[in-house]
């Protein structure tokens, strides 16, 4: 549940922000006073009224991804107070609101921090990583026209709900960032778990785990030692039951890729 | 004065596109792989062109403004997607669909247009169910559905109240295969900044990158924009903050033209504004309205007391007394505007009075709070988090907000605009809702357009190129245009007024929302008409755009978005200033029933209003495609 503080009366904060110009540059922490803030605004809008301050003087405002500020587009990628996404489980940096926050508290603000999640200005890093890993083979290969009829195939409610469950990844990254190890586990296995649940995505199902996990080690994500940091910070829930099921899914198909003769995809830590 | 040719073929209503499909020109596979697409914008419609055509074997380039295509504001769509496939055997039909979004339109679109939307509504379910898009589904397995506004049978497939989601991670993920196969060449972090024309056709696009700010030329034999709608313009909506107009009103600035700018839709059920600070609205999905009733006082003197403590008959359900037979479920213009009456009279709720009802509490009694809570469990949530509430206990408050643009850039029935090569779709184009778009029906337009229509009507463009005729970005009609680029955004720089842009944007907003807003009259609109070019001169003298062109500058961003936002507020302005009549979306306060439902005069302004840019400072052009219903009657909408 979300804390929430009862007053309904402004609140003051100061903000400590990263600041940092560039990819691969010096960053540093930098105090911004926000004064007198209705307590349901949220966090982003207390960033842009900052914002506004420093365009006003001629000043770099700070830059920070956001889009949908509904919490659906997974652009918001803030460290609140250590959290990713701040301290309201469930909830993305965007709609986290200064209710959660006490008068006169001191509010750390940072990018994710993640080799493969490099920062390229202030609170924003890059996450094309997760782009890599869904183009390695997060899909059912169905080209436009050669669909059959929806109905043709029934898929009952529980595991179309379960795969719901998974679909709903919202690729913000705040697992990477969650994690010690920064792995993509909880993001990979999401995907692999929708697909893999459904059956329009059993043709391609060894393929899918062995491909997305081996780009996923290519490109630097750590192992999963199994703390689960990632689901706790997810905005979704996401489960990490996932994870359970896609080490069991990758496991069956490195041996039947194995046994085909073929050899297997190179996997570098495994999943 | 633009030549528009709506190029809808002859013969029976329901054969139009099949026929279509049979006679326009097709490009022989060897050749498909010579020409190379554009597509700028990777939503519903972008994303599924993207991968589609990629299919084909065009070479395609595809450009996001975003830092990955999955962030499209496509996503957000709650509710569901409209498909005529009747697996509920209640009566729907491609013609029921076709009728009710007609009807819902306000007889203001094309009848060829929305009559493939409704034929092709059947294969998108098909499509995206292969791709693995969880959409609901029953005990037994099959799809589920529910019903939508502006509409008596159950067509709606939806994903919980994240169907955008869904549908978008499915085009996404049809896209990520295409460019992981090497067939699609992603840009992300690339705004299109202009669009090209050599000899009068669309050739390329001018893309400034937004991490190192270098601006770069790119050439193709045809551009698409699916580069969604311009309802930002109003400061406070539902949009994505990032979401804007300048890939079309650029091109508009280049030759083509803009259609009925003023039909904008505003959304019955979003929670209401809270303060001067808000940067944006957020929408409550219309399926509430299945099993929500939407309700303010009888008296006045009861608005400040607890829901609870207003006994049963001293509650208004307006929508239930006003419209018997769809009750809660009117079309949302027409809900949208019951809700402002009834708050002008004095009757809102919650703060500033600007709110109504949406009560569970008949739902919860009639199903259960656990059932309640399958079926609106997120949207409870997103309530709570913005509001602090709990809608199981105390009816939500839910007051319209700017949702939807059904104007946009004018296209002909291949999709393609009044510039040739230039194809335009989803909400960026103007050609399936008319006035008024019914709920579920934009994800099935997106779709539509970018899987199942442009693919096949591009061909009839490119067959008619030589391939490998494609200019060099070096030509000089691409050298100018980077050339026009790169001065407006250092006038932008250069400027180092007093005010930040989101001062500009926040007075943007205010006079759109006072004066071509909900309601609008002729002296509010000609008021608006004489303070839009003045915010415009304020702004270019005024504005503070700190930093530099050739570094990640969010700033400069939004104050090029917010330069084309001004200018279009003004065309918006004009075009309901001269459309003298009420219809869906748009409705101007002179022309009403005594009721107070929308009075159309079909006979003057059965038409489509296309604006063509005349160069700075002068006049636009009003050109007009008349509207001619031969299959339906233009008849007065009644939801009653």
């Amino acid at each position: 549940m979300v804390a929430h503080t009862t007053s309904t009366k402004n609140i003051s904060v100061t903000i400590r922000v990263w600041r940092q110009a560039g990819p691969g540059q010096p960053g540093k922490f930098v105090d911004y006073p926000a004064k007198d803030l209705n307590p349901n605004m949220s966090f982003l809008e207390m960033l842009d009224v900052i914002n506004d301050e420093l365009e006003r003087k001629g000043e770099d405002p700070i830059a920070f991804a956001h889009d949908c500020r509904e919490g659906i587009c997974g652009t918001c990628s803030l460290v609140i107070n250590g959290k990713p996404h701040g301290p309201n489980r469930a909830i993305a940096s965007c709609q986290t609101y200064m209710r959660s926050f006490s008068d006169g508290e001191t509010i750390i603000v940072e990018p994710y921090r993640a080799n493969p999640f490099p920062v390229m200005k202030d609170l924003i890093t890059d996450r094309s990583a997760f782009d890599k890993i869904q183009q390695a083979g997060g899909f059912i290969s169905v080209r436009t026209g050669a669909a059959c009829d929806a109905n043709a195939t029934p898929i009952p409610k529980e595991t179309a709900d379960l795969a719901m469950d998974a679909a709903q990844c919202i690729g913000c990254g705040a697992c990477v960032a969650a994690c010690k190890n920064a792995s993509a586990m909880l993001f990979v296995s999401a995907k692999v778990s929708q697909l893999g649940l459904l059956p329009q995505g059993q043709p391609e199902r060894d393929t899918r785990v062995l491909n997305m996990v081996a780009k996923m080690d290519e490109l630097g994500f750590g192992s999963c030692t199994n703390q689960y940091e990632c689901s706790a910070a997810c905005p979704k829930l996401i489960s990490h039951d996932f994870i359970a099921r896609m080490n069991r899914d990758y496991l069956a198909a490195s041996f039947r890729s194995a046994f085909k003769g073929k050899p297997a995809v190179n996997s570098g830590g495994g999943a | 004065m633009a030549q528009l040719n709506s190029r809808i073929p002859s013969g029976p209503l329901a054969d139009k596109w099949r026929k279509h499909k049979t006679e326009i020109k097709l490009v022989n596979p060897a050749n498909k792989r010579k020409y190379k697409v554009i597509v700028v914008g990777a939503g519903l419609a972008g994303a599924s062109a993207s991968a589609t055509l990629a299919e084909l074997g065009y070479q395609v380039e595809t450009f996001v403004f975003h830092d990955s295509p999955r962030r499209a504001h496509s996503i957000a769509a709650q509710g569901g997607v409209n498909a005529a496939k009747n697996y509920q055997n209640d009566g729907d039909s491609v013609h029921r669909l076709f009728y009710d979004t007609i009807k819902g339109g306000d007889y203001r679109a094309r009848e060829a247009n929305v009559h493939r939307l409704a034929e092709v509504s059947v294969n998108i379910i098909d499509q995206c169910v292969a791709q693995g898009v969880p959409f609901a589904r029953e005990y037994g397995g099959l799809l589920a559905n529910r019903s939508f506004g502006g509409a008596q049978v159950s067509r709606t497939f939806y994903a919980r109240g994240q169907t955008g989601q869904q549908l978008l991670l499915g085009a996404y993920s049809a896209l990520s295969k295409m460019v992981g196969a090497g067939a699609v060449k992603l840009h992300v972090n690339a705004e299109m900044l202009d669009l090209v024309l050599v000899d009068g056709q669309a050739k390329g696009i001018i893309v400034r990158d937004l991490v190192t700010g270098a601006i770069t030329r790119h050439a193709a034999d045809a551009v698409i924009l699916g580069t969604g709608g311009y309802g930002n313009v109003f400061n406070l909506s539902t949009y994505a903050r990032g979401s804007n107009a300048t890939a079309i009103w650029r091109a508009y600035k280049r030759g083509a033209c803009f259609a009925n700018p003023c039909y904008t839709q505003i959304h019955p059920t979003c929670i209401p504004v809270s303060g001067d600070y808000q940067s944006k609205l957020t929408l409550m999905s219309e399926s509430l309205r299945n099993d929500g009733r939407i309700w303010v006082p009888k008296k006045k003197e009861d608005c400040e007391k607890l829901a609870a403590d207003i006994p049963e008959e001293d509650r208004d359900y307006y929508l239930e007394r006003l419209y018997p037979s769809f009750g809660n479920l009117a079309p949302r213009d027409v809900s949208s505007r019951a809700a402002k009456r009834v708050c002008d009279e004095g009757r809102g709720v919650g703060p500033g009075k600007l709110g109504v009802y949406l009560d569970f509490a008949d739902a919860i009694k009639r199903l259960g709070e656990p059932a309640v809570r399958e079926r609106y469990g997120n949207l409870f949530d997103i309530y709570h988090e913005i509001t602090n509430e709990n809608a199981y206990k105390t009816p939500m408050r839910i007051y319209p907000a700017v949702h939807y643009t059904m104007g946009g850039l004018w296209v002909d029935y291949n999709l393609m605009s009044n510039i040739p090569g230039l194809f335009v779709l989803g909400e960026a184009n103007f050609s399936d809702h008319g006035a008024n778009r019914l709920g579920a029906s934009a994800l099935m337009q997106g779709l539509a357009d970018g899987y199942f229509v442009v693919p096949y009507t591009i061909g009839d463009y490119l067959a008619g190129i030589k391939p490998g005729s494609r200019p060099s970005p070096d030509a000089a009609e691409f050298k100018a245009a980077e050339q026009h680029v790169r001065d407006l955004n250092n006038r932008l720089l250069n400027a180092k007024g007093k005010e930040p842009v989101n001062y500009y944007h926040k007075k943007l907003g205010k006079i759109m929302w006072d004066y071509c807003g909900m309601a609008r009259t002729k002296e509010g609109l000609e008021k608006a008409l004489v303070e839009l070019p003045k915010l415009r001169e304020e702004f270019w003298a005024g504005v503070n755009v700190p930093g530099s062109g050739d570094t990640l500058n969010q700033a400069l961003e939004r104050a090029g978005r917010l330069a084309d936002f001004i200018e279009l507020g003004e065309l918006m302005c004009r075009d309901a200033l001269t459309r003298e009549e009420s219809c869906g979306g748009h409705f101007r306060e002179e022309y009403q029933y005594p009721d107070g439902e929308c009075k159309r005069d079909d006979e003057n302004f059965g038409h489509v209003a296309a604006w063509e840019f005349q160069g700075e400072g002068k006049p636009p052009l009003r050109n007009v495609e008349p509207l001619n219903y031969e299959f339906t009657k233009m008849s007065v909408r009644s939801y009653k």
